[in-house]
């Protein structure tokens, strides 16, 4: 019964070339075709007690769905994984499986895992058009504040449930860190905008370019009717190192690189807004906002980009996936290395030189990682005198976020946390009746999988609070 | 989109309009501002609400055309619309408890001045403003400045209306005079900003600045209008956008931020001459 395909390896994902992609936007890898699909999905054991499940943080029925793809049968592949999921064609792109069901599948013990993401994916992009169950109007009003994964999955699932569901975003367009931060290359912004329009089409009403706790309080919303309240407003406002140098011209946060390639489309060439091109590029961070950042530099023309991490390889937090493909492209790792101080030009003799004030260089020491602590953590330490410098005309940081304040100080008896995050039960519930929140406004910066699950779990608390209040 | 419901070009440069866009007229008050796009595709630009209507639910803006964005908005009619409108944003500039204020602005920034001096008047403050231009062809709201000030100084650089000089030598006339505030509000250009905040120093009076440095998001995510305060010696962060743009005068690096200021002068340009070709042709 040759029911499986035995092979050790996950098949491969067909992608762009390396070098060619560098230079362009399109999407990086391009997806199972039918004969790699099916030959993957043979490679799924169909375990009676699959691990692979609990290493989901949604537990996506994963041998459920993989059975469809051998059956080639899309669409119900496709309605298994919704059960659970909200934006497969997402998840399917972005999710860190190599730590979640993946490193769970009893495949990897010898050899590869199943390439699940892989193949959610496969079935996300091909199941053109599926019948979405919907319940009959109840007259329940709920909002949402932010249209990331985790303010869309709030108000797709209840939507679905029959309420009456708006959403509320600061920016002019929907997606939250999907359209604004993750790159075109790897997160097509038209994946996006099919969820988001599907959520239209099943009544959800989005408002954009209104903030809450400005154009609007949570307060006001319940006054206007609203009888729930979810707050997925993300993680908030980058945070730099504090070391010399930072507010040199050529320094920026990667939010705001990333933003001004994405949001403000300045990968364009006939963009107006203004982005530094060309040049050396030094990114700081680990983590899959810095390898978006280095590749996005790339693609903007840059002539070298580095990445500067105070740990190893092991430890870096991004995507490994995306930490290859970095590699593949030409992006140059320092690692076990930290910025002391960024460089600027300062021509004494002419105050007025235009370059003065622009970036010439980071000044880096190098670091090795101490004894493991209690916790198996090594941390990193700085060599003494091992300072250096390397070139650079751009400094993108990329050392994560925190929460933006607003909602907090407008929203009487809102609990927050020491670092500024949202406090929530295991529902969702924050400190205040109706009110909800989840994703990187609860967690800090996280991962899109984490912030839907959480849009998930208040959705279905928000369900049983209001039938409860009726 | 949000309709322009009035529109009138107050200089070659600088044009008022009122936008239709009740959530943002409901809420907003002296030292906030909006972000608009003015098209599909276009780029994100803050400007102050010069002033707001809550009843007729319209907010009025006053810019000056320096670039692409602008240049386009100003090319806008009565009637028509604009994209996005977002606000208000930033925190309300702190009037509570003023009883006698200096307000010193400098060119557009009067326009941010100006609803400032209105609310102080409506609240039975005292208002003395001194308002600078270059020359006498970019002068605005003058009018507008003598209905809700009890003593108006107006200065030209060049002598051509008004007073010849910049807006220091008037506030350290009055300074000498032994004239006393309880707060100084100065809006305008940095530089200006920068010699405001060192002629009142030595007095002690608190000094409040409007710092309009560059945003993308206004909402306090990109990072990208950062200034540095020095608090105790200290350098702080801060963003503009969430934490300002109010700033105490006194505690800002003005230096860094006017270099911040010019670093996308150059593709700026071409934006702009650009946008300006791309129009004179369809003209
Ligand atoms: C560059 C980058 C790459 C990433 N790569 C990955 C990856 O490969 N895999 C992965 O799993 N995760 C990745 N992440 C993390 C992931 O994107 C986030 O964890 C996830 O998007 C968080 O979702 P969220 O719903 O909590 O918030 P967000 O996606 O941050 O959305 C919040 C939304 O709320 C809006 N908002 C904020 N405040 C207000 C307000 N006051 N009123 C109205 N609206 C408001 C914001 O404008 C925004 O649209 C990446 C993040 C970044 C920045
Ligand atoms: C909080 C705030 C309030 C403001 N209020 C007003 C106002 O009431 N009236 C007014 O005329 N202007 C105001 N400005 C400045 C206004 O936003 C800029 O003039 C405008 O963004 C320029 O856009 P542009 O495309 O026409 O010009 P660009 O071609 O982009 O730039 C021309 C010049 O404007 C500067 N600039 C560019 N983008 C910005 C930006 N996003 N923020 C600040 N400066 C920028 C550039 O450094 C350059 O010197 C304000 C700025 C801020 C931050
Ligand atoms: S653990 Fe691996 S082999 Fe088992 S069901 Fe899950 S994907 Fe299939
Ligand atoms: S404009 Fe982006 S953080 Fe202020």
């Amino acid at each position: 019964m040759a029911k499986f395909n035995m092979s050790l390896k996950k098949n491969e994902m067909p992608m762009q070339d390396p070098v060619l992609r560098g230079k362009n936007f399109s999407e990086v890898a391009l997806g199972y075709t039918k004969e790699l699909a099916l030959d993957e999905a043979n490679r799924c054991l169909e375990c009676k007690n699959p691990t692979c499940v609990q290493g989901c943080p949604v537990n996506v029925d994963i041998p459920g769905f993989i059975k469809k793809i051998k059956e080639d049968d899309i669409k119900g592949a496709y309605a298994i994984i919704s059960k659970t999921s909200s934006l497969p064609a997402v998840c399917g792109r972005v999710c860190p499986q190599e730590t979640q069901c993946e490193a769970k599948c009893v495949r990897a013990i010898k050899g590869e895992p199943v390439g699940i993401g892989r193949l959610e994916r496969y079935v996300a992009d091909n199941a053109l058009t599926c019948e979405i169950e919907k319940q009959p109007k109840n007259g329940h009003k709920v909002a949402v504040v932010g249209s990331g994964p985790s303010g869309l999955t709030y108000a797709g699932d209840l939507i679905k449930m029959g309420y009456d569901v708006t959403v509320f975003e600061a920016f002019h367009t929907e997606g939250g860190v999907l359209t604004y931060g993750i790159p075109e290359f790897r997160l097509p912004k038209q994946i996006v905008k099919d969820e988001v329009n599907k959520l239209k089409n099943l009544g959800v009403i989005f408002m954009p370019n209104v903030v809450i706790g400005r154009t609007l309080t949570i307060e006001e919303l319940f006054e206007d009717g609203y009888e729930a309240v979810f707050v997925g407003s993300g993680a908030g406002l980058p945070n730099f190192m504090k070391i010399p140098g930072e507010s040199l011209k050529g320094v920026y946060s990667a939010n705001e690189f990333l933003t001004r390639s994405n949001l403000m489309k300045a990968y364009r060439t006939n963009a107006t807004t203004p982005i530094m091109k060309g040049g050396k590029v030094i990114v700081v961070g680990g983590g899959n906002v810095a390898m978006d950042a280095a590749r996005t530099a790339l693609r903007l023309g840059a002539e070298k980009v580095t990445i500067v991490y105070r740990r190893s390889m092991n430890e870096l937090p991004a995507r490994r996936e995306e930490v290859e493909n970095a590699i593949e492209e030409g992006i140059e790792f320092n690692l076990l290395t930290n910025p002391v101080e960024i460089l600027g030009y300062n021509n004494l003799e002419d105050r007025r030189d235009p370059k003065n004030g622009f970036v010439t260089g980071v000044k880096c020491i190098k670091m090795e990682l101490s004894d493991p602590d209690e916790k198996g953590r090594r941390r990193p330490v700085a060599i003494p005198n091992s300072e250096f410098e390397i070139e650079a005309d751009t400094v993108v940081m990329s050392i994560g976020t925190s929460p933006n304040p607003l909602i907090k100080q407008t929203t009487k008896g809102l609990e927050v946390n020491k670092w500024g995050g949202i406090v929530v039960n295991e529902n969702g519930l924050t400190s205040l009746e109706g009110v909800y929140a989840g994703g990187d406004a609860v967690t800090g910066a996280s991962t899109v999988i984490s912030a839907m699950g959480a849009g998930k779990i208040a959705a279905k608390a928000t369900d049983e609070y209001i039938k409860s209040k009726a | 989109m949000f309709e322009i419901v009035y529109k009138k070009v107050l200089n070659p440069t600088v044009t008022l309009m009122d936008i239709k866009a009740p959530l943002v007229a409901r809420k907003a008050e002296p030292g906030q501002f909006i972000i608009l796009r003015v098209d599909e595709d276009g780029e994100r630009i803050p400007l102050t609400v010069a002033g707001y209507d809550r009843e007729k639910g319209t907010i009025r803006i006053i810019f000056q055309t320096v670039g692409a964005t602008t240049y386009k908005l100003s090319l806008k009619e009565q009637g028509e619309y604009i994209q996005d409108f977002c606000g208000p944003l930033g925190k309300p500039t702190e009037l509570d408890g003023l009883k006698n204020v200096l307000i010193v602005g400098g060119g557009v920034g009067c326009a941010i001045a100006l609803p400032i001096a209105e609310e102080l008047k409506r609240r039975g403050a005292k208002v003395t403003s001194v308002i600078g231009f270059r020359t006498k062809d970019l002068l605005i709201l003058e009018d507008e400045f003598k209905a809700c000030s009890d003593k108006l100084v107006v200065m030209t650089d060049d002598g051509s209306y008004g007073t010849q000089g910049n807006v220091c030598a008037p506030i350290n006339q009055m300074f000498e005079n032994g004239e006393k505030f309880d707060k100084v509000i100065t809006i305008g250009p940095l530089i200006m900003m920068k010699f405001v905040v060192s002629a009142v120093k030595p007095t002690e009076i608190p000094c409040d600045v409007s710092m309009n440095p560059i945003m993308i998001d206004g909402t306090g995510m990109c990072g990208g209008c950062r200034l540095t305060l020095i608090q105790n010696g200290e350098r702080v962060t801060k963003f503009a956008c969430v934490d300002g743009p109010d700033f105490n005068g006194y505690e800002v690096d003005f230096d860094e931020a006017m270099a911040r200021g010019v670093m996308y002068k150059d593709f700026e340009r071409h934006a702009y001459e650009d946008a300006c070709n791309l129009f004179k042709g369809v003209k």
